[in-house]
């Protein structure tokens, strides 16, 4: 066993894990963070992406002890406070989601894509999803669901930006 | 403005944001794998790598010893507890078909078979152990090329003494719903046109993303089963009949469940083992499989040879259509395994007015994982099929491929109209569906691009393809599956119950998997009863909570739960009434329900909902002799399929130098009658068109020599991903259906039922002219090249079988016509 400390959900975890368990697993069986769930064991579904400091990863793919002194946010995570993320809110407000099994994955996904792209085209959404597989919405209702919340969100940060001037 | 004034006039019809959202984007959701039970233990399966195999020794003693393993338990340990898995149709009284073990005990039939079960502390401790599980085995031949196991030439059962199961025929002539297709055939032959081709249905893994898991906790008497399945009811039944539970000790409880699409239809080894286990040891237990494992051995879809023989007028109007399947079962049967090809068999003849027809099927076994339920059932085979040979017909007339199918479909002034296989279609106006659809996607401007295209050369050619599709759904009339030998009825359930602070609780058989019932339901009971949405509260997918249903699969929640609701609805109004009248002081004859209230007639005077719920919950002062209590149940059994349609059409472009196929643009019009919510519908309609898409481009399970899944993960078994994937333009006609309240019809398969020919026939049709008139599906870069390249070059002998009836000097004959080489052209 090998000790690990992850802060998961802004809470500081200190837990003993086998060197050989994945993040999703320690999230899922030790921290009880069962929003994330395991899709596939190929890391092709992303249905376990949840964000490692702040960036996107499939916890499928990575080791709990990787995690050791870093920072993970979960679906579970992102609305602390009852209020729903915009990606989250974005997503009920396209149908974009039907069984909601890949749901958390691909709004941690997609969160990360509108990061690193905040403006994005159709082609960039649908490339930025590629690695998170989904069975029910044949991806029409996500990726406009990616784009509104896209417009949502560049158009308060577009006037913010405009009183800092 | 108050939320009620933003209220929509009607709930049905209203794009409602689904009520189950919220727990489901929120990580807050329900799953099976999710439940941890104090001293739970864990199931992992030991599974055969042979297809084919006699199961000599197992040797349990190192997996038995290994760190936190609580029991290993072989075939031969439970051989006499774990009964055989049920089959629930078998299609004809003479059918043949293997015992099913849950766990092999002497012989293994297919790669994946379970031989041993571990169970232990944890999940990592049980999969330890199952790599110390020894099994020795005797390899025996399989079974695995469908024709040839059709010929008998190696057997999957050698028991059976052959691997054809069943066989089972429709023919209109012996029905007296339509003339003899033999006759039609022949007289097409001298004078008419005659169309015959084989097509291929692949093998496909209905591949929902929530992999399946079982928690089963024996508490005393009481057995719980949490499962990761379509049809609760179902698995309270056969735990019951396949271990001897008494059915009234055993509640099963569906959770949330991540998708099914036919899947998730099943009483399975794993939940079988899961139980028997549990109750064994006295210990709640879960198993949860791998994607591996789900796709290895979790039932798959499709698996057909089609060989087909269409008759017409040489004008190309159909005279007869004559169907020979070749069904493939995989190793066993199913719950409703044998019956999948049957629900095709009144679909071949889809929208079109054919005056003689004839279905054959053979049901074959193969030692391969068995085949199922898996969206479509039977329906996207069929209308494969039909579509694909309305092309080929219309090619040889030489008339826009449209112009064949409106020459033979049934016109809008013609329903009523009985089938020729004596299926009543209630509504639908084909014209309209198509019309629409021929506007929105800009068929003529599109041709002229083809043309446009063809005539330059361009080494990336443009194909239309088009699917004009109807269905059988909403499943079913009991008498109509007692007339096929299925052995339970397709009534549903629901129960509405009136609570004191004014909330409406529904109860409902139906089991939904992301379908958005809790939504749709509450539309429906908000307009019924005049109650506000939120105040309504769907409860669904526990035998506890909903005791009697029949669950969800075939399109039929809405159209048969949906109906069952209403009439439960209507019943707490009729309840309501004479209190209502009491209340009111007025004759209950003069008692109007509207909009939530019940008020005399010609008078303003009125009473609402809430407060003659009240009055009842009260007591205080009712009627003498009435009972206090609203709530009602309904039990409703259709008294016909619903028929939903629509016209598809997809263009796609292909390479000619590598084969690689591109969607442009897909548009559907889906007439599904009334809508009760647009927003779920749509997502209904995209995700099965990306489903069948699916079918024609990408998706195959592959078997190699030995029988071993090669297609055995999410790196070989390829779904579609978003960046495969176009956006669909979609709409709808409504045509409403004359055969329930509302006029809904089936969605749930529709998309998926229309979109794989429309697809092919778009590939096909992008290289027709030179020399193609079949790709086998998945219609990969690889297959679509080699096709180009064997039309091409005129030396595949398998191209000239193809086209049996193109006559020399005909269209598509100009040898010259398949050179790719590019630059010249």
């Amino acid at each position: 066993m090998t000790r690990v400390n992850v802060t998961v959900d802004g809470v500081l975890c200190s837990d003993d894990v086998e060197p050989r368990t994945l993040l999703v697993h320690y999230l899922r069986e030790v921290v009880g963070k069962v929003g994330t769930v395991v899709g596939c064991d190929t890391s092709n579904c992303g249905a376990c992406t949840v964000h490692l400091d702040g960036r996107s990863v499939k916890s499928c793919n990575v080791l709990a002890v990787q995690a050791d002194g870093h920072e993970v946010t979960t679906i579970e995570g992102i609305a602390p406070y009852g209020e729903l993320h915009p990606m989250q809110q974005a997503f009920h407000d396209n149908h974009a989601l039907q069984c909601g099994y890949c749901t958390p994955g691909m709004i941690m996904q997609a969160i990360d894509v509108l990061q690193e792209t905040p403006n994005p085209t159709e082609e960039q959404i649908r490339l930025g999803l590629e690695g998170n597989l989904c069975r029910c919405t044949g991806y029409h209702n996500i990726v406009k669901a990616v784009a509104a919340c896209a417009s949502s969100m560049s158009e308060p940060a577009a006037a913010t930006q405009g009183s800092e001037a | 403005m108050t939320a009620v004034d933003d209220r929509p006039a009607l709930e049905v019809g209203s794009a409602r944001k689904r009520k189950e959202d919220q727990r489901l984007i929120t990580g807050r959701t329900k799953w099976t794998d999710n439940i941890t039970l104090p001293g739970m233990l864990h199931l992992v399966m030991v599974r055969s790598p042979f297809a084919h195999a006699t199961i000599t020794n197992v040797d349990t003693s190192a997996a038995t010893a290994s760190p936190g393993v609580v029991a290993v338990l072989t075939g031969a340990d439970v051989k006499d507890a774990q009964g055989s898995l049920p089959c629930a149709w078998p299609i004809t009284a003479d059918q043949k078909a293997p015992d099913h073990p849950s766990i092999a005990v002497d012989r293994v039939a297919f790669a994946g078979e379970i031989v041993a079960v571990v169970v232990a502390r944890s999940v990592v401790a049980a999969r330890d152990a199952a790599e110390l599980v020894d099994v020795d085995y005797d390899e025996l031949p399989p079974a695995l090329d469908l024709r040839k196991a059709a010929a008998d030439e190696t057997l999957a059962h050698p028991g059976l003494g052959t691997n054809k199961s069943a066989f089972w025929q429709f023919d209109s002539e012996t029905a007296g719903t339509g003339l003899g297709v033999d006759a039609a055939i022949d007289a097409a032959r001298t004078d008419g046109i005659v169309i015959e081709r084989e097509y291929r249905q692949q093998r496909l893994i209905p591949a929902f993303m929530e992999p399946r898991s079982v928690v089963c906790d024996p508490t005393g008497e009481q057995t719980t089963i949490w499962s990761a399945t379509q049809v609760p009811h179902f698995v309270r039944i056969f735990t019951a009949a396949v271990l001897g539970i008494p059915e009234s000790k055993v509640r099963v409880i569906a959770p949330d469940v991540g998708g099914g699409f036919g899947g998730k239809l099943q009483y399975t080894p794993e939940e079988n083992i899961t139980t028997l286990v549990a109750t064994r040891l006295g210990r709640p237990c879960k198993w949860t499989e791998t994607r591996s494992e789900s796709l290895l051995s979790a039932h798959h879809g499709r698996d057909q040879w089609q060989k087909l023989t269409l008759a017409a007028t040489a004008e190309g109007k159909v005279t007869g259509l004559k169907v020979d399947l070749l069904a493939d079962m995989g190793a066993y049967l199913g719950l409703v395994t044998p019956g999948v090809p049957i629900l095709g068999a009144f679909m071949f003849n889809a929208i079109y007015k054919f005056p003689a027809y004839q279905f054959n099927c053979t049901n074959i076994f193969t030692n391969k994982t068995w085949t199922d339920a898996y969206r479509g059932a039977g329906r996207p085979e069929a209308t494969y099929a039909i579509e694909r040979l309305m092309d080929e017909l219309a090619v040889e007339v030489g008339v826009d491929p449209m112009t064949i199918r409106e020459m033979n479909w049934i016109t809008h002034e013609e329903f009523p109209f009985t089938s020729v296989c004596g299926l009543e279609y209630d509504s639908g106006n084909y014209e309209a569906a198509t019309e629409l659809a021929k506007e929105m996607f800009d068929y003529d401007g599109l041709r002229a691009e083809q043309r446009r295209r063809r005539d330059s050369g361009d080494t990336v050619q443009l194909g239309l393809g088009i699917s004009t599709f109807t269905e059988m759904c909403g499943l079913a009339p009991s008498r109509v599956l007692g007339s096929l030998s299925y052995a339970a009825g397709g009534w549903e359930h629901a129960s509405v119950r009136m609570l004191p602070t004014g909330k409406v609780e529904v109860v409902t058989g139906s089991s939904a998997h992301g379908q958005g019932h809790e939504t749709a339901w509450s539309q429906i009971i908000a307009d019924r009863l005049g109650v506000p949405f939120e105040d309504v509260e769907v409860l669904h997918g526990d035998t506890q909570v909903a005791a009697k249903g029949l669950d969800t699969y075939g399109s039929r929640s809405l159209v048969v739960g949906g109906e069952a609701l209403i009439k439960a609805a209507d019943k707490v109004i009729e309840k309501a009434k004479p209190i209502a009248a009491h209340m009111l002081e007025a004759s209950v004859d003069d008692i109007e329900f509207k909009d939530g209230t019940f008020t005399v007639r010609g008078t303003d005077n009125g009473k609402a909902m809430a407060e003659v719920v009240w009055a009842t919950f009260s007591g205080h002062d009712l009627p003498d002799g009435t009972e206090p209590s609203l709530d009602s149940d309904a039990t409703y059994d259709p008294v016909n399929f619903s028929f939903p349609h629509g016209t598809h059409l997809c263009a796609v472009e292909v390479d000619t130098e590598t084969g690689k196929v591109e969607l442009r643009s897909y548009v559907s019009v889906d007439d599904i009658g009334t809508i009760v919510n647009p927003l779920i519908v749509e997502g209904q309609v995209h995700g099965g068109i990306v489903q069948g898409i699916a079918q024609a481009l990408w998706e195959e399970a592959v078997h190699d020599e030995s029988g071993t899944l090669v297609s055995g993960s999410f790196v070989d078994y390829t779904l579609p991903t978003s960046a495969d994937t176009i956006s669909l333009r979609t709409a709808n006609t409504v045509s409403p259906s004359t055969t329930n309240t509302l006029g809904t019809k089936g969605v749930g398969e529709a998309g998926c039922i229309a979109s794989t020919p429309a697809v092919v026939n778009a590939i096909v049709d992008a290289v027709r002219h030179l020399g193609v008139n079949d790709i086998q599906m998945p219609c990969t870069p690889e297959r679509v090249w080699k096709a180009i390249q064997s039309a091409g070059s005129h030396s595949g002998a398998v191209t000239e079988e193809a086209q049996p009836h193109f006559a020399e000097g005909a269209l598509n004959q100009d040898p010259s016509a398949g050179a790719t080489d590019g630059a010249g052209q």
